[in-house]
C-alpha cells in the first residue's frame, strides 16, 4: 500500500468516529487529538478500526508514538511493510 | 387489564414522541422487552415492558407528543380475556382512546406559547403538526387548521402533505433540512439539561470534597493486563475507575439512591450513570448496571456497548430511568479537576479529571506518579462531607489493588 492509500484508510476510519472532520482542514503534522475531539474510548475504536481493516497489531505500548496523522501513517507503512 | 404506560426515561423528561411500535396486537409480551421506540429531547429509547401480557389495544399514535404517565397500550394479563363487545384491536374503547386526545389537546395549549412567543394572531400549530411540517416542507401557512379554534393539527399537516401541490413550494435541500432538525434538536437537549441541571442547583444544597489519587499501581496492572488482550479486548483506566466508585460505594449506601418526597431512599443495585458526551454537543448519562457484581471484562464491554448506543441513539428504557448515582470522567483530553452538578433526584455525583503525571511527595522523597484528582459532590441533606471525604479515601484505596477489582 502506498502513504497515499493508507492515509485515506486511517480518514475513513476517523470520520466514522468523528462524522464532523474537515478532511481538509485536518493537519498531518499536528497533534491529531488536540485538532479532532477524540476520547480514550474513541482513540481505542479508531486503532481498532484501522486493525480490523489493514490486519496490524498495535500493542498499547506503541500507543505514545501516534501523535500525529503523519505519525500514524508511518507507523502502519512500516507494520505493514514488515509483516 | 395492564395498562402501559408512558415511563419517565430519565429524570429530567416530562414528555415523549412515539416513533414506533415493537409489537402488534395479539402479541405476547415478556418481561423486559422491548415494546415501543420513544424520541426525549435527548435521544431515542428502547422502552421495555416490566410486566408481562398479551398486547390487547395500542393507544398512543406514531408521532404524537404525549406526557409521562400516557397510557400507550393496554396488554390482557395471564388468562384475562378481552372485554366483552370489544373485537381485539377495536378502536371502539371509548375510555381509554379519550385519555390521550384529552392529553394530546393539552399539549397543544400547553408548550406552543413557549414555542412561539411572537405577537397576537398567532396560529396555534401543535408542536407535532409544525415538527412534521417542516420534515415534509409543508407550507404551515396554507393550511386550514382543523382543530379547536383553528389549531393546525398533525392531521391537517399529514393530509396537505398527502395533497399534490398546487403551487411550487421552494425546496429546501436535504442538508439544509438535516441541518435545521439537527439545530432544533440541540436547542431540546439544551433546554432539557438546562432545565435539570436548575432544578438541581435550586434544591440539592451540594457540597463538594477531593482527594488526588495515584494511578502508577492501577495503570501499570492494566498494561500487564493488556499486554496479553487482544486488541478488542484491551481495558480502558475507565473501566477501573468506574468498577472502583462500584466497590467504595457499597460501603457508602447513603451516596446511591435517590431524594423522594422529602427523604432519602437508599438503593440497594448500583446503578453507575456515565456521563456520555454527544459528538453533536449535549451529553446523556445512562446507568451501567449493577456495576459492583460484573467482572472487568464484562464491565469494559459494557462500557464500549454503552457508549456506541448512546452515540447511536438506541438506549433501553432501564439505562435511561435507574442511574443510582452519576460518573463523569473527563478522560486525558479534559482538565485537572471536575466538580459536577448532581443529576435530580439523585444525590451524589463522583467527577475523575484527566490523569497525568504530577509530583508526588511521599515518606520524605518526591517522585513523578500518574495522578488521578477525583471529586465527590453529594447532596448534604443526605450525607456530611466527613463520610464524603471518607468515601473518597476508600476510594483510593481500593484503586492501589487493581487485581482485586477485577472479579
Amino acid at each position: 500500500m502506498t502513504d497515499a492509500e493508507i492515509r485515506a484508510v486511517a480518514l475513513a476510519t476517523l470520520l466514522s468516529i468523528a462524522p464532523e472532520v474537515e478532511v481538509d482542514e485536518l493537519r498531518g503534522d499536528r497533534t491529531l487529538r488536540s485538532q479532532v475531539d477524540l476520547d480514550s474510548m474513541d482513540w481505542l475504536n479508531f486503532l481498532l478500526g484501522l486493525h480490523e481493516k489493514l490486519k496490524v497489531e498495535i500493542p498499547e505500548a506503541d500507543y505514545a508514538k501516534l501523535i500525529t496523522l503523519d505519525d500514524v501513517v508511518a507507523y502502519l507503512q512500516k507494520k505493514l511493510g514488515a509483516g | 387489564m395492564i395498562e402501559f404506560k408512558l415511563p419517565a426515561l430519565g429524570s429530567d423528561m416530562d414528555e415523549g414522541t412515539l416513533l414506533e411500535w415493537k409489537v402488534g396486537v395479539g402479541d405476547t409480551v415478556k418481561k423486559g422487552q422491548v415494546v415501543a421506540v420513544v424520541d426525549t429531547t435527548k435521544t431515542a429509547v428502547d422502552v421495555e415492558s416490566w410486566q408481562e401480557g398479551t398486547v390487547h389495544q395500542l393507544i398512543a399514535e406514531i408521532g404524537r407528543k404525549m406526557p409521562v404517565g400516557t397510557v400507550m397500550a393496554l396488554l390482557l394479563a395471564a388468562g384475562e380475556t378481552a372485554p366483552a363487545g370489544v373485537g381485539v384491536g377495536g378502536t371502539a374503547m371509548p375510555v381509554p382512546k379519550a385519555a390521550p386526545a384529552v392529553a394530546a389537546a393539552a399539549l397543544v395549549a400547553a408548550p406552543a406559547p413557549a414555542a412561539a412567543p411572537t405577537g397576537p394572531g398567532r396560529r396555534m400549530i401543535s408542536p407535532a403538526a409544525r415538527k412534521h411540517a417542516e420534515e415534509k416542507g409543508v407550507d404551515l401557512d396554507s393550511i386550514t387548521g382543523t382543530g379547536p379554534h383553528g389549531a393546525v393539527t398533525l392531521e391537517d399537516v399529514e393530509k396537505a402533505a398527502a395533497a399534490p401541490r398546487a403551487a411550487p413550494v421552494v425546496e429546501k435541500s436535504a442538508a439544509q433540512m438535516a441541518a435545521a432538525q439537527q439545530a432544533a434538536k440541540t436547542a431540546d437537549m439544551r433546554k432539557t439539561i438546562a432545565a435539570a441541571m436548575s432544578r438541581s442547583k435550586r434544591e440539592i444544597p451540594h457540597y463538594y470534597v477531593a482527594e488526588d489519587i495515584p494511578l502508577a499501581n492501577a495503570l501499570a496492572w492494566l498494561q500487564v493486563a493488556n499486554v496479553q488482550r487482544p486488541m478488542a479486548e484491551r481495558l480502558l483506566p475507565a473501566a477501573l475507575l468506574l468498577k472502583a466508585v462500584a466497590m467504595a460505594l457499597k460501603r457508602y449506601p447513603e451516596l446511591n439512591g435517590y431524594w423522594r418526597d422529602g427523604g432519602f431512599v437508599p438503593v440497594a443495585a448500583i446503578n453507575l450513570g456515565v456521563a456520555i458526551s454527544l459528538r453533536q454537543g449535549g451529553l446523556i448519562a445512562p446507568a451501567l448496571l449493577q456495576a459492583d457484581s460484573k467482572p472487568l471484562t464484562v464491565l469494559m464491554q459494557e462500557l464500549t456497548d454503552l457508549v456506541k448506543r448512546t452515540r447511536a441513539g438506541s438506549l433501553r428504557s432501564s439505562e435511561m430511568n435507574e442511574p443510582t448515582i452519576t460518573v463523569t470522567n473527563l478522560g486525558d483530553q479534559g482538565s485537572n479537576s471536575v466538580f459536577g452538578v448532581i443529576t435530580p433526584p439523585q444525590v451524589a455525583l463522583v467527577g475523575f479529571g484527566r490523569v497525568a503525571e504530577r509530583p508526588w511527595a511521599e515518606n520524605g522523597g518526591l517522585k513523578v506518579l500518574p495522578v488521578v484528582t477525583t471529586s465527590l459532590s453529594a447532596d448534604h441533606r443526605v450525607s456530611d462531607g466527613h463520610r464524603g471525604a471518607l468515601f473518597l479515601l476508600e476510594l483510593n484505596e481500593l484503586l492501589q489493588h487493581p487485581e482485586d477489582l477485577e472479579k
